[in-house]
């Protein structure tokens, strides 16, 4: 087994959901309504747990541990796709881009439950019965504004096209593709794509929302390889400010 | 000599912090207890029912001092996924007891979770399963939110998962 190729997978997961639960908190208190702000709330509650479940997997590695990882590097060391990092814009962003990751990451899940590397079926198990609950909430909201009022499928359709390339970027290709393939640990980002876009196109087709020609959009690649946008790092800062004041402090 | 039954019935008396009713036997969080015979060391291994669940950390503390307190002097608390938790792993008397609580207890499922499970939940109020599911999230990540069209009121689930 190749220790590094596996390194590099549970280090992109991992960082999506420590980035992406720490962008859904950014909802707490402002939610547009109070399920929603709930739902968001819980998500990135999720999201943390899920994240701490695979940097513990890294550690059991010979990495540092999860605490440390999290809170002290910088942006560039992060593998994160650059979706999860963007801001939250307004509430029909966050709604999309939870909506796009989702999808991918319940089937990147049911993926792993059959990897070779019995630890990551062991935690992906698990987890894919919670991220159940982010798709059924996900695909729910947007079956609901999707079809609902001119300003509503006005602005997620908006919303879709600026999120679109960022999604594709979490799909980029690991340099360990073609080994995590052969051993059986991952069975690949481009099989992974496929079935997601088959399951958004299912639901978006319940939808008056319109699903832009892939064809034509260049995917936002680059996080997985430590390149980011320039809101990676502020949020970073952010999130660290407590552990590096006082790496002990507790609360 | 400690025996495994012993150890049982001491942790009947740790409870779910957010559930008070609800014991982490009858939560299904304790998933095996050994106590080794040349020293005597007493393994409790658990699980988190959410694994972003903060309630966690406190409820191994209170294991660890449930033991400490009955005078084992040798003993660890191991929290792992190994055995990973699912709702069917509440017990009856667990489930009564969140009925009786306020929260409907989660059905009995084949653990492939669908829409129709949530939508036709039993009001712990009046029993009607005239229900509506009206968010998947709820205070806690083991609770999602209902509204009863029998007896009017909003009620919460003990999620299936």
């Amino acid at each position: 087994m190749n220790t590094e190729a596996l390194k590099d997978l549970l280090y992109k997961i991992a960082d999506d959901q420590l980035i992406l639960g720490h962008r859904n908190s950014e909802w707490t208190g402002f939610g547009p309504i109070l399920e929603e702000d709930i739902a968001f709330s819980s998500m990135a509650q999720d999201k943390l747990g899920h994240s701490l479940a695979f940097y513990s997997l890294l550690h059991e590695l010979g990495e540092s541990d999860p605490d440390t990882i999290a809170f002290t590097r910088n942006a560039n060391q992060f593998h994160n796709s650059q979706l999860v990092e963007l801001p939250i814009g307004e509430y029909d962003f966050s709604l999309i881009r939870h909506f796009l990751f989702d999808n991918a990451e319940i089937l990147r899940f049911d993926m792993l439950t059959r990897s070779s590397y019995t630890p990551i079926t062991t935690v992906a198990t698990k987890l894919k019965g919670e991220v159940k609950y982010h798709v059924l909430h996900a695909n729910t909201m947007i079956k609901q504004l999707g079809s609902s009022t001119e300003e509503a499928i006005g602005r997620l359709q908006n919303s879709l096209n600026e999120a679109l390339p960022y999604a594709l970027g979490i799909f980029e290709p690991s340099k360990y593709e073609a080994e995590l393939i052969a051993d059986g640990i991952y069975e690949g980002e481009e099989k992974l794509k496929a079935a997601w876009l088959e399951n958004i196109k299912k639901v978006l087709s319940q939808t008056q929302l319109e699903l832009p020609d892939l064809t034509t959009i260049t995917p936002k690649n680059g996080g997985r390889y430590g390149e980011h946008t320039e809101h990676l790092q502020p949020l970073l800062d952010e999130m660290a400010e407590v552990f590096k004041i006082d790496p002990t402090a507790e609360w | 000599m400690l025996t495994k039954e012993q150890i049982l019935t001491w942790l009947e008396e740790v409870k779910d912090p957010e559930i008070p009713v609800l014991s982490l036997i009858d939560l299904g969080v304790i998933t095996d207890v050994t106590v080794s015979e040349n020293d005597e060391k007493v393994t409790v291994e658990m699980t988190p029912t959410f694994s972003g669940c903060p309630a966690m950390d406190y409820m191994k503390r209170n294991v660890e001092e449930v033991l400490a307190k009955n005078g084992v002097q040798n003993f660890e608390v191991r929290m792992s996924f190994d055995k990973p938790w699912d709702s069917n792993k509440i017990s009856e008397k667990g489930k009564i007891a969140l009925k009786n609580f306020g929260l409907a207890p989660p059905p009995e499922y084949n653990l492939i979770l669908d829409l129709d499970i949530l939508e036709h939940v039993n009001c712990p109020y009046c029993n009607s399963d005239n229900t509506d599911l009206k968010t998947p999230f709820g205070p806690t990540l083991c609770r999602s939110m209902h509204y009863c069209n029998n007896c009017r009121q909003m009620f919460e689930q003990f999620k299936p998962l």
